[in-house]
């Protein structure tokens, strides 16, 4: 049933999230429901919706709810940007999973069950995030990603997750309440009851002013996007058991926020809109102030998960400052780099919950000449830590070359100093940490023995480290799926 | 007989409950009370049901009922000839909040069996229900009666049996005293300023039935436009209504009654009892002042500011609550604002929003005062800390409140966001976008209110609070209806839908 397809990569998480349900009491059974679902996922986003948003001869799948109560309705509709974030967190889902099951045991976590359910119903959200065909749909996946997301953060039930989920909810029902919906509701109103998506974007009947306003109400309200000062959700949600902030707080729930971003400049607003003056230069600002500031902020912190956080903040930055500039090669840079440092971060944020694991370490200083200890582990570091700073040979280095030469295009060449600037700090982050663990002797001066985290933790950090590698030889694809986004 | 007794439901609705409060009283020792009560309120439904049915279906949009053998008209000095009798005239507005009104007090019903068992002694316990059915009678009088001084009569009646309802006090609490106390000297200010108003009308109009004074005060040959009379009535009403729809700062009487009364008084209350005097005020406004008159008046104005104030105040009060009932009651105060905001900006969108506002916060607030009753039923008060654990001790209660909390706030997929919808591009419709922020704030309040009936409950832990067992059925599964009812709101409701546009028009003048 070709109508259906954008409804099933939904369907299969929320069936698993039953099924772990129901197999709760059998652990082996119960991740291995994760394990079937991760893959039917995949397979679902990559054989039964991508072929057809490539093949420019076929329509986009696309499904229709019934209207609801005031005219609402839910509309799927897969476009390249959206089968991009989808096969992101597709393919991420499964190594976080083989991760998770080394981890959660490794580490004697209570409340399994609950665990991957709320997992599996995340992704279920990512997906309605990323198939969302209209803002009222995008609006309602959005929260529900808030929702499933919380039990996660607050896994431990210690007083310091209570206060983090204070500040997770906080922030992003705060933000998204106040100004995502305020913009939403306005979007409807003044465009006469439009809130799809179109290329082009949807407001040319509306006032200069109010465009304005509508765009200014937008970026504050995608608080996923942690443009500062909405970001600190994410050092808070680092409470939460390494496998979430892996692969939430470093791919799913902040690729939602930036994935809105650029959703919303290219089909809301229109690129020309946004490279307006009056409308989208205060966000270069905000965006180059985020960029640098977060990573001036990750240098100080000595907690690894946190610094990683900070990390993530200066990052997205890049892909908001992409969609603040609007040229074509900056948003195609914006895309790309939603993969690429997908890949980085989760492999970094593996590396630090294997660190965890193994030794019960969190903080950067700790970690001094552990290299011989946890060989793997640290070289899978070195290598994520290379991407993220967008060195070659890593996947890393295409997109800041596309945002680079976008921002060179844009009205605002002088941009490209603030790349040069937070590239350097990103070096001087994250390169100490591998190249200590390797050359330095250990704190003690005593050496260990070969020590690895669990098998299914190495598994996983090896394979999504290998995959920044392999993204930095076949970017092409990546590119033409951007390249059809701007296209239009 | 049948097809005849349909003719003559809208008179039923308002007696059925008249007599069996008189049954109540005089026969309903031991258990017999409930089951008149509950047999009551579900007949109440059905014969509402079928009433909406018939007023949607007519061709002149409303159903008409009149009383006596007046129905000719008289002359009368000044403005023609106009009906004398009592008429009660039910179109979309009253058929959706008899429908309301009927349908929270069906499922307070199997509620209040075990509630009221625990919290009303049994010497009291027919008397109670006696007047438990003759407020239910006041509250569908006021919404049936197409006569200005038969509402005034219907609403003193549900006032006079609100204050001893919350006089009987949840466990004989003293402090309920000063409660219904309180809030029968704002209540009495409150009605006197209502009757003022109403003779005055009367003055200048010659008649009480409020569709006769709607088309006399509309007619500039018979009252002058700048009417002084007719201002200083319009006045009071602002003043006298917003008293008993306790319209910020008219709403001091509110948190207490809520808190200290019975709880099943205050799920009944909670969901209607402020919602018709809102009725009230959309009757006068709308149907008897104009929507044209009351845009161009000040009162307008200081209400819709009054509607923000109440939004904000409300809410930052309920932050600050440690008593659950208390926290649920300032929590009311907000939502009347928005009901009132809705009203002041009187497009078709924006009433839609209110009307539907009506209805979904009745649905969740009742669901959450009885859930909140089970709490109590078992662990004897609701304190915040005695929901510590409450997922793991009390699941389903606790899942009810959850999900009622999400109604509040209004996330998608519940009616509380469908309603806030309507009020956010109403007001963004009428450019006036701070009442659009004020909304939206509203709502990111609600959020940490809620979290704080959230967290102890999911965090909590078990052992601290009472140690007590799970909620009896029929306490929980009513609020579980109430729940379900919330999201069929925000997702679907068709039939309600066509109400609600069909009353927000008619308001409007249109049909």
């Amino acid at each position: 049933m070709p109508e259906l397809s954008p409804l099933i990569p939904l369907l299969i998480p929320i069936a698993g999230a039953l099924g772990i349900q129901l197999t709760g009491r059998w652990e082996n059974v119960r991740e291995g429901v994760t394990m079937v679902t991760a893959l039917a996922l995949l397979l679902s986003v990559a054989l039964g919706i991508a072929p057809s948003v490539l093949d420019p001869a076929v329509a986009n799948p696309r499904w229709e709810g019934p209207t609801l109560v005031g005219g609402l309705q839910f509309l799927f509709v897969v476009e390249p940007l959206g089968l991009l974030y989808a096969l992101v967190g597709a393919v991420l889902w499964i190594p976080n999973s083989v991760y998770s099951i080394g981890y959660m045991r490794g580490h004697h976590e209570q409340n399994q069950t609950r665990f991957y359910t709320c997992f599996a119903l995340a992704l279920a959200s990512v997906m309605g995030i990323a198939f969302s065909g209209n803002l009222f749909t995008l609006f309602v996946f959005y929260e529900a990603l808030s929702v499933v997301t919380f039990p996660l953060v607050t896994h431990h039930g210690s007083p310091e997750a209570r206060k983090s989920g204070r500040v997770y909810v906080g922030i992003l029902f705060g933000t998204s309440m106040l100004f995502f919906l305020f913009a939403i509701v306005g979007t409807y109103q003044l465009t006469g009851g439009r809130m799809d998506f179109a290329p082009g974007g949807i407001l040319d009947t509306v006032g200069r002013g109010e465009q304005g306003l509508l765009f200014l109400l937008f970026m504050l309200g995608i608080g996923k996007a942690a443009l500062m000062p909405f970001h600190f959700w994410l050092p808070a949600a680092m409470v939460a058991p390494t496998p979430v902030s892996a692969l939430l707080h470093a791919v799913a729930v902040v690729k939602a926020g930036v994935f809105c971003v650029l959703k919303v400049s290219v089909y809301v607003f229109g690129p020309e809109l946004v490279a307006s003056p009056a409308i989208g230069d205060w966000l270069i600002y905000a965006a180059s102030f985020t960029v640098v500031v977060a990573s001036l902020v990750a240098l100080y912190q000595d907690n690894l998960k946190r610094r990683l956080a900070y990390s993530t903040v200066g990052q997205l930055g890049y892909i908001v400052l992409a969609a603040a500039l609007g040229t074509k090669l900056a948003v195609i840079g914006g895309g790309m780099h939603i993969v690429m440092h997908a890949f980085g971060k989760i492999t970094l944020f593996f590396c630090a919950g294997a660190i965890y694991v193994a030794t019960g370490k969190t903080k950067v200083s700790q970690l001094v000449g552990m290299g011989r200890q946890m060989p793997v582990t640290f070289l899978a570091f070195g290598v994520a830590s290379l991407s993220i700073i967008g060195l070659p040979p890593l996947g890393g280095a295409w997109s800041k070359w596309y945002l680079g030469l976008g921002t060179l295009a844009s009205t605002h060449p002088s941009v490209v100093f603030v790349f040069l600037l937070s590239s350097i700090l990103n070096v001087a982050y994250l390169l100490p940490i591998a190249i200590r663990a390797f050359y330095l002797p250990p704190e003690d001066g005593k050496e260990r023995g070969f020590a690895e985290a669990p098998w299914p933790c190495v598994a996983a950090l090896s394979f999504t480290a290998a995959g920044s590698v392999a993204l930095f030889f076949f970017p092409e694809p990546l590119y033409r799926l951007m390249q059809t986004v701007v296209a239009t | 007989m049948i097809a005849a007794l349909r003719d003559d439901i809208p008179a039923l609705i308002v007696l059925l409950p008249l007599l069996a409060a008189l049954l109540t009283a005089m026969f309903g020792r031991g258990k017999t009370a409930w089951w008149i009560v509950a047999l009551t309120c579900w007949s109440l439904l059905g014969l509402s049901l079928v009433l909406a049915q018939d007023v949607l279906a007519s061709a002149s949009g409303y159903v008409s009922y009149t009383f006596g053998p007046w129905a000719d008209p008289v002359p009368v000095a000044g403005v023609g000839k106009v009906a004398p009798g009592i008429e009660y005239r039910v179109d979309a507005l009253n058929a959706f909040l008899l429908v309301m009104i009927s349908a929270i007090a069906a499922v307070v019903a199997p509620f209040a069996r075990l509630s009221v068992r625990k919290e009303v002694p049994a010497s009291l316990r027919h008397i109670f229900y006696a007047v438990f059915l003759l407020c239910i009678t006041g509250l569908l009088g006021i919404t049936i009666t197409g006569d200005a001084f038969n509402l005034y009569v219907l609403l003193e009646i549900s006032s006079l049996t609100t204050y001893a309802l919350v006089a009987m006090g949840k466990n004989q609490d003293k402090r309920a005293l000063t409660a219904s106390y309180h809030y029968l000297i704002l209540g009495t200010v409150g009605a006197s300023f209502i009757l003022i108003a109403i003779g005055y009308l009367f003055m200048v109009t010659g008649t009480l039935n409020m569709a006769e004074m709607a088309r006399i005060l509309s007619d500039p040959n018979l009252v002058e436009p700048g009417n002084r009379t007719v201002k200083t009535a319009f006045a009071m009403l602002v003043v006298g209504l917003g008293l008993k729809m306790a319209l910020f700062p008219l709403h001091a009487w509110l948190p207490n009654a809520y808190t200290y009364a019975p709880t099943a008084v205050t799920a009944l209350l909670a969901s209607t009892a402020t919602k018709v005097g809102v009725y009230a005020t959309l009757r006068f406004f709308f149907t008897i002042f104009g929507p044209g008159y009351m845009l161009k008046s000040f009162a307008n104005e200081a209400m819709l500011f009054m509607g923000c104030a109440a939004i904000v105040h409300g809410s930052l009060m309920a932050i600050q609550q440690d008593n659950v009932k208390r926290l649920l009651a300032w929590s009311s105060v907000a939502q009347i604002g928005y009901m009132a905001v809705g009203i002041c900006l009187a497009t078709e969108r924006s009433l839609t929003g209110s009307l539907l506002h009506f209805f979904n916060h009745a649905l969740v607030k009742g669901a959450l005062f009885i859930a909140v009753g089970a709490v109590i039923y078992r662990a004897g008060s609701c304190k915040l800390d005695d929901l510590n654990g409450l997922f793991r001790r009390m699941p389903l209660t606790a899942f009810a409140i959850a999900l009622g909390g999400l109604g509040l706030i209004g996330l998608p997929l519940t009616g509380g966001f469908v309603s806030k919808w309507f009020l956010v591009s109403a007001a963004i419709e009428r450019k006036l976008w701070p009442v659009a922020f004020v909304i939206l704030f509203g709502s990111v309040l609600a959020v940490v209110y809620v979290m704080r009936i959230v967290e102890p409950m999911v965090f909590g832990d078990p052992k601290a609070g009472p140690q007590v067992g799970k909620a009896p059925p029929t306490l929980i599964l009513p609020a579980w209806v109430l729940c379900a009812g919330s999201f069929y709101c925000g997702v679907s409701g068709s039939g309600l839908r066509q109400l609600v546009e069909k009353a927000a028009r008619q308001l409007l003048g249109g049909s």
